[in-house]
């Protein structure tokens, strides 16, 4: 990676990177490092004392049923927004991909999410479900089903869910789009000749074709509800009803800066740390193959 | 498109439509329900179609505040977003492209040191290290300031990766010829590599404007100042005042005025946005 034809020693490099590396350590390995020292301390009530414990606080939070009921949550959460979010976008990529004409309009109309905060997101879906006013709660009610994602934990999580998985689509959607437009179109047209459908050809060809870039958008969804979605379930539910949607980002916010357990609250972050890691090395050993494909 | 058939057309045609709607439908609820007044907004049904007080509460809203936050107006708000976004943008291409140019162009030692320590960076998002991260920037004095909101989102493994990439494709010839014509590194930088890239740092600068507009936990955690609050944060108050007076016409109005910055953004730049987007993940 260093090219062929470069500058000798200097000190000049050294200024060039200092900035970056400075900011590196001050807030993010410094913190991490904080964090990772914390998880192995205990302080009592009232900051007074501090006691080394090893891995106490990580033997107490895998004990405790509250935490693994958000972990599980968790992964149902994201399970369920990258599918959502997924398939809606393949579906609206694999049409846009075959149209001709309006191709730019429609995806200049369905980029949009993509700029909208995830905390903003979650006012808009909260206002268009609020029980009392909101249009679709309206809508719902004509039907006869009464919602209330106040006092209903089923209908949070949907809620949370929905507005999500709206956010992530114009993402996987440009994704999908750039990989289906990368598909030789004498594939395709070989297939048509031999009698394969849009239905079949899609399947047989143009699915398997992008497996490379849905497993990529896979794991990018499951960080991006992760970690991403803190806002969105701060601003709609703030974790409950009950606990109903409280997934670990939020328990941690919640623990650490509302509860004010430091010890625990640094055993979570170092558990989410190494979620992370595995999730960005999954990532980037795909990403290896990619540019090899 | 292989086969003619204006059924499947009319189909493919329908389906975009109705993903159009039900990925415009929040936003066009959201524009309606900012141009009502506050008695229409408590009557169901709430209105599909727009209101004619749309100016008015655009002026309550920048100039007089939402709900119990009434003298704490919008306007202020917008700003200290716009300098947010503007500071992280700019902090993290400046920063970025100074690290790639030395960790491709230098040989030195710890050169690779370096280049794992800002890999790093990108394993550790806030959301896992907030308490830590908050401990630090309150003992630098940074709480309720700009710096405080910009300087630690700075860091960035993806911003690096990318000008090093692009940087690995500029032809060694330029920096041979440059030598010859004696240009020392920072000229060589400023007048052949800078122009170079001229196209990424653009559909990058896209990319992380919406990035920084659009933070949320960072601001919320460290600005306890009111006139240090951004416009994304105040949503949130907003909706917990709305459990008592749902002023739902201001709050939407603020709403609106929280996201169409970026949305302009990525409309009218959709080219660079598009490519910003694609070229950071690899």
């Amino acid at each position: 990676m260093l090219k062929r034809v470069h500058f000798g020693p200097s000190i000049l490099p050294f200024l060039l990177v200092a900035p970056q590396i400075a900011i590196t350590l001050v807030f993010f390995i410094w913190p991490a490092g904080r964090a990772l020292y914390q998880s192995f301390l205990i302080e009592d009530a009232f900051g007074l004392s501090t006691e080394f414990v090893w891995f106490e606080n990580f033997a107490e939070l895998f004990a405790d049923e509250t935490y693994a009921g958000a972990f599980g949550r968790t992964i149902f959460f994201s399970f369920l927004v990258a599918a959502l979010s997924m398939s809606l976008a393949l579906v609206l990529a694999g049409m846009a991909d075959r149209v001709r004409r309006a191709a730019t309009a429609y995806r200049t109309l369905l980029i949009w999410p993509y700029a909208v905060a995830p905390v903003v997101a979650g006012a808009l879906w909260v206002f268009m479900f609020d029980p009392t006013l909101g249009i679709i709660a309206y809508a719902l009610d004509w039907f006869g089903y009464d919602w209330n994602h106040k006092l209903n934990g089923g209908e949070a999580m949907a809620l949370v869910v929905l507005a999500a998985s709206w956010k992530q689509i114009p993402y996987n959607f440009l994704f999908f789009i750039a990989a289906m437009q990368a598909i030789p179109k004498s594939l395709t047209e070989a297939a048509a000749i031999d009698g394969a459908g849009p239905g079949r050809r899609f399947w047989t060809i143009v699915f398997p074709l992008i497996s490379p870039t849905t497993f990529f958008l896979l794991v990018v969804n499951i960080v991006y509800a992760f970690f991403e979605t803190f806002g969105i379930i701060h601003a709609v539910t703030k974790g409950g009803p009950g606990k109903a949607t409280e997934i670990l980002v939020y328990k941690v916010f919640n623990d650490g800066f509302i509860g004010l357990d430091l010890g625990g609250s640094a055993a979570q972050s170092v558990v989410l740390m190494a979620i992370v890691i595995v999730l960005t090395v999954i990532q980037f050993r795909y990403v290896e193959r990619r540019v090899a494909y | 498109m292989i086969e003619n058939r204006p059924l499947v057309t009319f189909l493919i045609h329908a389906v975009l439509i109705l993903g159009v709607i039900i990925v415009a439908f929040p936003i066009w609820i959201t524009f309606v329900a900012a141009s009502h007044d506050a008695v229409r907004m408590t009557q169901v049904p709430l209105p599909l179609l727009p209101g004619t007080h749309f100016f008015e509460n655009l002026q309550t809203t920048l100039f007089q505040g939402v709900g119990n936050a009434r003298g704490q107006p919008i306007g202020p708000m917008l700003l200290n977003s716009l300098i947010m976004a503007l500071m992280i943008a700019v902090g993290k291409i400046a920063i970025s492209l100074l690290s790639a140019f030395a960790i491709v162009y230098f040989r030195f030692p710890f050169r690779m040191g370096f280049f794992w320590m800002i890999f790093i960076t990108l394993m550790l998002p806030v959301e896992v290290r907030i308490l830590p991260t908050f401990e630090v920037v309150a003992n630098l004095g940074l709480l309720n300031s700009h710096w405080g909101l910009s300087i630690p989102l700075i860091a960035s493994a993806t911003a690096t990766f990318m000008f090093r990439q692009v940087f690995l494709t500029v032809p060694d010839e330029l920096l041979e010829a440059a030598r010859v014509d004696g240009a020392g590194p920072m000229r060589f930088f400023k007048d052949i590599l800078l122009p170079m890239s001229r196209t990424n740092i653009a559909a990058l600068f896209v990319i992380l404007f919406i990035y920084g507009w659009n933070q949320y936990l960072w601001p919320l955690l460290i600005t306890t100042d009111k006139s240090m609050y951004t416009i994304v944060m105040s949503i949130k108050q907003m909706l917990e005042a709305a459990e008592e007076a749902p002023e739902w016409h201001l709050i939407m109005m603020t709403t609106l005025l929280a996201m169409l910055p970026p949305i302009v953004v990525v409309v009218a730049m959709q080219k660079l946005f598009v490519k910003g987007l694609t070229e950071t993940e690899k």
